[in-house]
């Protein structure tokens, strides 16, 4: 970089920089087929505040140094532009009508995760950077460094991780990518780990009730993934990862930009687990055997000037997993009792379309419509067990944003059309089921522009199964005083619950199933609703000069209906509707600070008090801590060096959690009534030897923490006490891994 | 309900208005500092009547609206927003509305200007 040993010099002599020259130039347009100079137009050097405006004729003259290397050009309406300049001559600038479309793009790389001062609701944002310190490898575990979300293991056959919100498992949150809803009923159980890390441009979560424009079902929250673009994201990235316990994966993406209006990608990812592991010497594999492969294509126009932007996706994803006994082999023993295993397969197909437009002329009227259709596959069995689901989706939404008035009253309206066709076989006994709504919302915000705002929402849908609802939705935000900010939020979710595709764990057990069919549309079992309320406290503050804030968090969640999932007897599974009570309310507080320069620490204590009325009557939920801890340190040796280390770590201490009620087994596959608490934690180095590549090396789980036993009836899984379920600790110790990555 | 008829009209004749001067496009200078600054004036600027949106820049002072013609016009904007304390053009600030400034914010104070530039 000339210019910048230029700069380097120019600042140690600050004699010869002190001339004084000026430069001068035009800015001009094109207004019907007619070159033009443009008055008004704001002109300045970047990272200044010397700056200036056209005259008349478009012209303009400012102080001239020549450390200044951008000129950065700009009129309302118009594209702006950031022009290099190597040395003083006069410059003639052409603008190109446009508008802040572009801008918005790039902005969503942000460098730090952080709870928003300004957003209403409330709303925490994990940037691209802050991914990078997640151990691996998918969405699922994209999570690890957040202490908004919890991570929980949901047995200990398929180690498949689940992620919980407000105390509440994820079928209670709407999990979307690119405000799609994405994780939903197939894919319910495994759909995290079917996105791969590296795909993920950006996580929003947002606490509470969460927006209407995206549908009725969110209860506990709202999480929103963006992907990579392929106009932004990197023309060549690749990843490679390998773990002690087998794991490898790999990720490539190609972009390209084919005109100046069309950008294409294309991202492909395999992982492969084929060693098999028994450490705890249960005879059951700590991990199952892997195999992915998942390919995206997308395709990205815009036409800045015109204001259009549209993105097309296509995704392709098989999945397979052999979980079960080390010596099984499914060509021999599959449904005999020589040996228990399972396999899971799945088959997933997306198609997604997007189209946005902006008013080149009104920056803040757009409309935007979206279509998606998903064809999701699941082929398995455990043991004895089948379970095969097949879900067709279609989902799609209108939506227009202008104001009222001016820019302090804005609002969305629109129209969403869903249709889910279910297709399912458990144990051979078939249903199936189509499900469709239409409905429409209208979202109003109001901002007085300084210390209050608020969103109210309401959509009214009409369901083939659910029935024509409501759904209101209210956030506040006040703002006190200086770097204090409370929020309030209430509002109302509806779903069905798929029971089956949302409790898959139960098949890696001998528990009878018992669905207490009352008359309702699905499975016999009526829709989940419930009202979740909250409110929010931030404090920003100063500490020995050094910034930081903390955040009290309290929300109720309460079930005005739920299918209850009971597990207290334990030869039993039970569905049923509520009778009573079922609430989850949760405390959090979180304290983030910066006492170092480039150290930052946070520091998190939640709470949670779930119970529900079960048949035996009210208890805790099982298997959801009371108590849990987290800590978070990272470390950056230097921000402005092309070289540098990166260090995370991350603590869990989780309390104690309550195992289902196991009194009608016999004593020696009983557990006792709550687990121990545990201790988890997790480190990893990156160090970046340049813009284009950085290795890393990590640990999880580094004090081994293990449960022990996690199998009942682990010696005899075609007995009716088999059950793998009670899990509440990682099945396998620790696990060291490595990676790089490379880009152009 | 006049609003919901206005959010119809909106919703059908977007791309018809587009074309009207009932969204002109106008910058103008104000003279300010900093991010407070900048809410101070935008707001100012978009609590007068006819003003559908504004935008400070920092940066380079320059004031970035879209107004109805028809309802408002450069000068009272200037003037509601001088009275929060901003200089404009054409438009000078009271001593009085200056001094109710925010310390920060005294744009035309020589310590606080150079205050801002070492940030």
């Amino acid at each position: 970089m000339k210019l910048k040993i230029v700069y380097i010099l120019l600042a140690l002599m600050p004699i010869l920089s002190s001339a004084q020259e000026t430069f001068r130039g035009m800015v001009m347009v094109k207004e019907n087929g007619r070159m033009g100079g443009l008055e008004g137009a704001t002109v300045y050097w970047k990272g200044t505040e010397i700056g200036t405006t056209t005259d008349g004729k478009g012209w303009f003259t400012l102080d001239y140094k020549s450390e200044y290397e951008e000129l950065v050009i700009s009129f309302l309406g118009y594209r702006t532009d950031t022009i290099t300049i190597d040395s003083n001559t006069e410059l003639h600038h052409l603008l190109t009508e446009g508008n802040e479309l572009e801008e918005v793009i790039i902005k969503t790389r942000r460098k730090t995760t952080a709870v928003s001062y300004l957003a209403t609701s409330n709303l925490s944002n994990i940037s691209s950077e802050e991914l990078l310190n997640a151990a691996c490898c998918n969405l699922s575990e994209s999570f690890e460094t957040n202490p908004s979300i919890d991570v929980n293991f949901s047995d200990a056959v398929t180690g498949t991780k689940q992620i919980q919100m407000l105390g509440l498992n994820s079928p209670y949150i709407l999990i979307a990518q690119e405000n799609i809803p994405s994780v939903r009923g197939a894919s319910q159980a495994y759909g995290l780990t079917f996105t791969p890390g590296t795909w993920v441009e950006s996580i929003q979560i947002t606490k509470g009730a969460g927006s209407v424009v995206n549908g009725y079902e969110s209860i506990a929250g709202q999480i929103n993934a963006e992907l990579v673009k392929p106009y932004s994201d990197d023309t060549l990235f690749v990843n490679l990862y390998g773990s002690d316990n087998g794991r490898l994966e790999f990720n490539t993406h190609f972009n390209q930009k084919i005109s100046d209006k069309w950008s294409a990608g294309l991202y492909i990812h395999g992982n492969d687990r084929s060693k098999k592991i028994d450490n705890n010497k249960d005879n059951f594999l700590d991990v199952p055997l892997a195999k992915q492969i998942n390919i995206m294509n997308r395709w990205q126009y815009q036409d800045l000037q015109k204001g259009w932007i549209s993105f097309l996706s296509f995704r392709y994803l098989s999945d397979e997993k052999l979980a079960g006994e080390v010596d099984f082999n499914p060509s021999v023993d599959k449904f005999t009792s020589n040996s228990w295993g399972s396999e899971i397969n799945t088959n997933r197909l997306d198609a997604t379309a997007k189209v946005g437009y902006v008013f080149p002329k009104i920056p803040y009227q757009s409309f935007g419509f979206q279509v998606a259709y998903s064809s999701h596959n699941q082929d398995s069995y455990y043991g004895l067990q089948t379970y095969e689901i097949k879900h067709k989706s279609v989902y799609s939404n209108l939506l227009f944003n202008s104001i009222i008035g001016d820019t302090r009253n804005k609002f969305k309206t629109g129209f969403t059309f869903t249709y889910d066709n279910y297709n399912e076989y458990v144990n051979a006994i078939y249903s199936s089921r189509d499900e469709n709504s239409f409905g429409g919302f209208f979202e109003y915000s109001y901002d007085d522009l300084e210390s209050f705002s608020l969103i109210a929402g309401i959509r009214v849908d009409q369901h083939n199964k659910l029935g024509f609802f409501i759904t209101p939705r209210l956030h506040m935000r006040y703002a006190p005083w200086e770097k204090g900010v409370l929020r309030a939020s209430i509002g109302r979710g509806k779903r069905s619950a798929n029971i089956f595709a949302e409790n898959q764990q139960l098949f890696a057990s001998n528990r009878v199933i018992n669905i207490v069919q009352d008359g309702g549309k699905i499975y016999g079992l009526d829709p989940e609703t419930a009202w979740n309320y909250g409110m929010s406290f931030l404090q920003g503050f100063n500490l020995f000069d050094k910034k930081g804030d903390i955040v009290f968090d309290f929300y109720r969640t309460n079930f005005t209906n739920k299918v209850i999932v009971d597990w207290e007897n334990s030869q039993e599974i039970s569905f049923y509707n509520l009778e009573g009570d079922s609430y989850a309310n949760s405390f959090q507080t979180e304290v983030s600070y910066a006492p170092f320069d480039k150290l930052e620490v946070k520091f998190s204590y939640k709470y949670y008090d779930i119970q529900t009325d079960y048949k035996n009557g009210k208890n805790q939920n099982p298997l959801v801590p009371k108590h849990r801890f987290f800590a978070n340190a990272s470390y950056i040796t230097k921000h402005n060096s092309e070289r540098f280390w990166r260090f995370n770590a991350t603590y869990n201490l989780v309390g104690k959690q309550r195992f289902p009620s196991t009194l009608n087994s016999p004593l020696m596959y009983q557990r006792p009534q709550f687990s121990n608490s545990i201790n988890l934690l997790n480190i990893q180095v990156t160090k970046v030897f340049s813009r284009n590549f950085e290795m890393y090396v990590g640990g999880e789980n580094i004090t081994n923490t293990m449960q022990d036993n996690p199998i009942v009836s682990a010696n005899d899984p075609f007995g009716s006490y088999f059950d793998s379920t009670l899990i509440y600790a990682p099945i396998n110790g620790a696990n060291y891994y490595m990676g790089l990555r490379y880009k152009i | 309900m006049k609003k919901t008829g206005l959010i119809m009209g909106l919703f059908f004749f977007t791309i018809a208005m587009s074309a009207q001067e009932k969204n002109a496009k106008v910058q103008i200078e104000v003279d300010g500092i900093c991010g407070m600054c900048k809410q101070r004036i935008e707001k100012a600027a978009l609590t007068t009547k006819g003003v559908k949106y504004a935008s400070w820049s920092v940066e380079t002072h320059q004031l970035s609206l879209i107004i109805d013609e028809r309802k408002t016009t450069l000068k009272t904007i200037q003037e509601n927003v001088a009275a929060v304390g901003h200089d404009t053009k054409e438009v000078e600030s009271s001593v009085e509305a200056y001094n109710n400034l925010h310390p920060c914010c005294k744009y035309k104070d020589e310590v606080i200007i150079k205050e801002h530039k070492d940030e």
